[in-house]
């Protein structure tokens, strides 16, 4: 909070450092000088996240996300939830690249058993575990609350539900719950933090909560500054600043 | 049926630092050299381009600049009894791909090693008598000095713009660097890069508690510079985006942009990419390589006939390609015989984060990938394993390569994992928390190998590599005692929280965690044929033309990080190759 109002007094009087690389000897032609991150208002609201609509998750799916994520990271007194930085779009979003369909993890079988320092060890993508987890999490809370599924229910038994599957304690048919609920959580956290080109982090509200600059990548002139806040509020990856 | 193109004097099977060294050093001798290297190719423009480049999301995440183990990994187990699964998702080491490799995503850290750590054996057995080292440590020494690789470490560092301080000038102490390091003849090409608040800080510590802490030689340049091949350098400006991430700014050394923009012109070199190599082809008797079988860009198999093949691959995967290939004779346990595969040894990495209330300004974004500050009081001979109970040592050190969320906070003991009070937990660390780290040795022991696995094959239907690997209770005992020093330092700064985690008794080697990238050993060189892979320039015994340098050579790894050892071992091999072995084809040592 007071590293916010800092920042924002003073902004104007600190810009930017642009660095331009030096040449490299047989290569002079293929040097430009690197594009500064370029001003734009980003308090300008970029459009209601909730009015996103999924092309990877289901309704049932949607709708446990919907109540999860707002578990996992809340609105509240020290930032924005993920609700409202777009988490759900990003995951729906992340859901479909290569890398949640296993692409850069070795798949291939047979899939023993092994000491938790190994690793996962099933044969499930990303995205397979988060909708698989997603199924058998609701398919859980059905068989204990007829008619009902995990969006259905308060929030104070939606967290301890949570918390049972972050210890692996609820057992589900198809998948652990610990090992859903660590990868949901790790996806909620990518999308909260990521770049907002990704879907979430919608006017980098989870940098400005925590301080980060975002991705000026230019501190040489800050090394050594003991006194006072980093002073310049975060830039995104599309050269919004905030 | 194979294409089969032409031959070339000397194959190089890829291009990170290694096979960059081996191109500059045999193309200046006139050889005919090819690269032939599996990922993409790589270069600061346009690859490493900012704003692109400094995504967490595709670097951190999809680890765009690291190998797919989809394609190649190992498969893991803790002892022969076990059966070993395979590496599944990047964790506890990040092996590299494309041009540049492991040399474009490191972070800079760019030591040479100590004198005693070429003689570990010898050195213990005379300090402590020969019954001192467990039956079960297969420690050797180097079958070179420290004084032969001197000229090398120098060169190496000049090459690369190493940013440091010497401590020991021409066998005078030099005020403001290690004292306890090998004599060098030269300072080192630039001076110290800047201190974060953490390194401030470390020094002070160290102060307090009679340590002799220097500025961590740095292959960040710390101003504008030209190395001895025309390639240019600007100061790093500490962006926070070294280790996973290619630099954008011509500041950290790699093969992109130290040694092959010199190369790229030469009418007798060749770089071909997306070039996967399968296998050394050897004659009938086994006794000389006649070139290298690998699919081309469009997957056919091709054949590439050489003189010389360079097996320049990531540590692990030099050894996977003399298993795969048939050089020398694969190491089993049980009889203590064969040589490849034989002393995998790894790094012992601890760390100690200290967290402050919001008047300390520790700007964990900021980041200068090998800078910081380290010292050897712990390290070395310094280390008297008769009182500390351990053999080896270990440095700590403040380094800050940059933290972005993405790569994860850390929070306070106690703070949990979601929900507001996670929230709260990250937003009070995120900028007022900071780290310093133990790097321990690692020795080598019979139990420790790398060898084919009998199941998991990798997508091209050769056998995966198997690490057998677990920590012993030597390791184990140092890093309690590490971290034990450590944690004494810091208490010193006053931390609000603390959090350690040096090894429990009998805990296991965890692949999940990053832990380090310096996998070592599997193909060591040494002084016998009959416990090494590798004679002393590098050349397989068994093969003469055949070399293999990298970390994979190392018997036994040592407190630093490897990759100033590994250039200057590859420039003492390459010496060899153009003085001797050139002038008379054929085994350098006698066995």
């Amino acid at each position: 909070m007071s590293d916010d109002t800092q920042s924002r007094s003073r902004r104007s009087l600190i810009k930017s450092m642009v660095f331009i690389p030096m040449g490299v000897a047989g290569a002079a032609g293929a040097v430009r000088a690197l594009q500064p991150a370029h001003a734009a208002d980003a308090n300008a609201p970029e459009g209601k996240p909730n009015d996103y609509i999924p092309s990877f998750f289901n309704a049932n799916e949607w709708k446990f996300l919907g109540a999860a994520v707002d578990r996992l990271i809340p609105h509240d007194e020290h930032g924005p939830g993920a609700i409202e930085s777009g988490v759900l779009e990003f995951l729906d979003r992340h859901m479909q690249t290569p890398y949640a369909a296993g692409d850069i993890w070795y798949m291939q079988g047979p899939y023993l058993k092994a000491a938790p320092e190994f690793g996962y060890q099933g044969k499930l993508a990303l995205r397979d575990i988060i909708r698989v987890g997603i199924r058998a999490f609701d398919g859980y809370v059905s068989s204990q609350n007829p008619g009902k599924v995990f969006g259905d229910l308060d929030k104070k038994a939606q967290e301890d539900l949570l918390k049972a599957a972050e210890k692996g304690e609820l057992k589900f048919e198809d998948i652990s719950s610990k090992l859903f609920f660590s990868n949901l959580l790790t996806e909620v956290r990518n999308g909260y933090f990521a770049d907002p080109k990704h879907g979430g982090n919608k006017n980098m509200g989870a940098w400005k909560m925590i301080g980060y600059p975002g991705m000026r990548a230019d501190y040489l002139d800050w090394v050594e500054v003991r006194d006072k806040p980093y002073p310049i509020g975060p830039v995104d990856l599309s050269g919004r600043r905030a | 049926m194979s294409i089969v193109k032409n031959k070339v004097d000397a194959v190089i099977v890829g291009a990170g630092w290694t096979g960059a060294i081996m191109a500059k050093e045999l193309t200046d001798a006139g050889l005919s050299v090819v690269i032939l290297e599996r990922g993409p190719d790589r270069d600061t423009q346009p690859d490493f381009a900012y704003p692109r480049v400094v995504d967490e999301l595709e670097g951190s995440v999809h680890r765009k600049y690291l190998q797919s183990l989809a394609k190649e990994t190992v498969t893991a187990r803790h002892s022969v009894n076990d059966v070993a699964v395979p590496y599944r998702q990047m964790g506890s080491f990040k092996p590299g791909t494309g041009v540049g490799g492991a040399g474009s995503h490191w972070s800079g850290a760019h030591f040479r090693a100590l004198p005693e750590d070429f003689t570990v054996r010898s050195n213990l057995e005379q300090r402590y008598g020969k019954k001192f080292i467990p039956a079960n440590m297969t420690v050797q020494d180097f079958p070179v000095s420290y004084d032969e690789l001197e000229p090398h470490f120098e060169h190496f560092e000049y090459v690369c713009g190493t940013s440091g301080k010497a401590g020991m000038l021409n066998g005078q102490v030099s005020e403001g660097g290690n004292p306890f390091e090998g004599s060098r003849k030269k300072e080192y090409p630039l001076g110290p890069n800047p201190n974060y608040l953490g390194a401030e800080w470390f020094y002070k510590a160290a102060k307090e508690k009679g340590y002799h802490a220097f500025p961590i030689p740095a292959s960040n340049a710390s101003g504008v510079y030209t190395n001895p091949y025309g390639c240019q350098m600007g100061p790093c400006n500490a962006c926070g985006f070294c280790s996973d991430y290619g630099c954008l700014n011509y500041s950290k050394a790699s093969p992109n942009i130290c040694i092959f923009p010199v190369l790229k012109g030469r009418k007798n070199f060749e770089m071909r990419t997306l070039a996967q190599v399968l296998k050394v082809n050897l004659t009938g008797d086994k006794k000389k390589a006649t070139g290298v079988t690998y699919l081309d860009a469009q997957g056919r198999e091709t054949e590439q006939p050489a003189d010389l093949v360079l097996l320049c691959a990531f540590s692990l995967f030099n050894v996977h390609m003399m298993l795969v290939s048939g050089i020398g004779k694969p190491y089993d346990p049980a009889t203590r015989t064969g040589t490849v595969g034989r002393n995998y040894s790894y790094q012992n990495l601890n760390r100690v984060v200290m967290f402050y209330d919001q008047s300390v300004h520790a700007n964990g974004f900021i980041g200068i990938g090998g800078g910081g500050a380290t010292f050897d009081d712990l390290n070395g001979n310094r280390n008297d394993s008769a009182k500390t109970g351990y053999i080896g040592g270990g440095i700590i050190w403040a380094r800050q390569p940059g933290a972005g969320p993405v790569r994860g906070i850390q929070t306070e003991p106690g703070v949990p994992n979601w929900g507001s009070a996670w929230k709260k937990g990250v937003k009070d660390s995120f900028l007022h928390s900071f780290y310093y780290e133990v790097q321990g040795s690692c020795m080598s022991y019979d139990d420790a190998y790398l060898d084919l696995d009998p199941t998991y094959k990798d997508a091209f239907g050769r056998p995966l590599l198997r690490m057998t690997f677990d920590w012993h209770d030597n390791e184990i005992k140092a890093s309690q005692y590490l971290v034990e020093k450590a944690t004494d330092m810091c208490k010193v700064l006053g931390p609000k929280a603390m959090k350690g985690d040096a090894k429990k008794d009998g805990s296991h080697y965890n692949i999940t965690q990053y832990q380090s990238t310096h996998t070592c050993g599997g193909a060591i060189m040494g002084s016998d044929p009959k416990t090494s892979a590798l004679n002393r320039y590098l050349q397989s015994w068994d093969v003469s033309n055949v070399f293999a340098p990298g970390a994979n050579a190392f018997p036994q790894n040592n407190g630093y990080n490897p990759t100033g050892m590994v250039g200057a071992l590859t420039y003492w091999a390459a010496t060899a190759i153009r003085e001797l072995y050139l002038k008379n084809p054929g085994p350098l040592v006698q066995a």
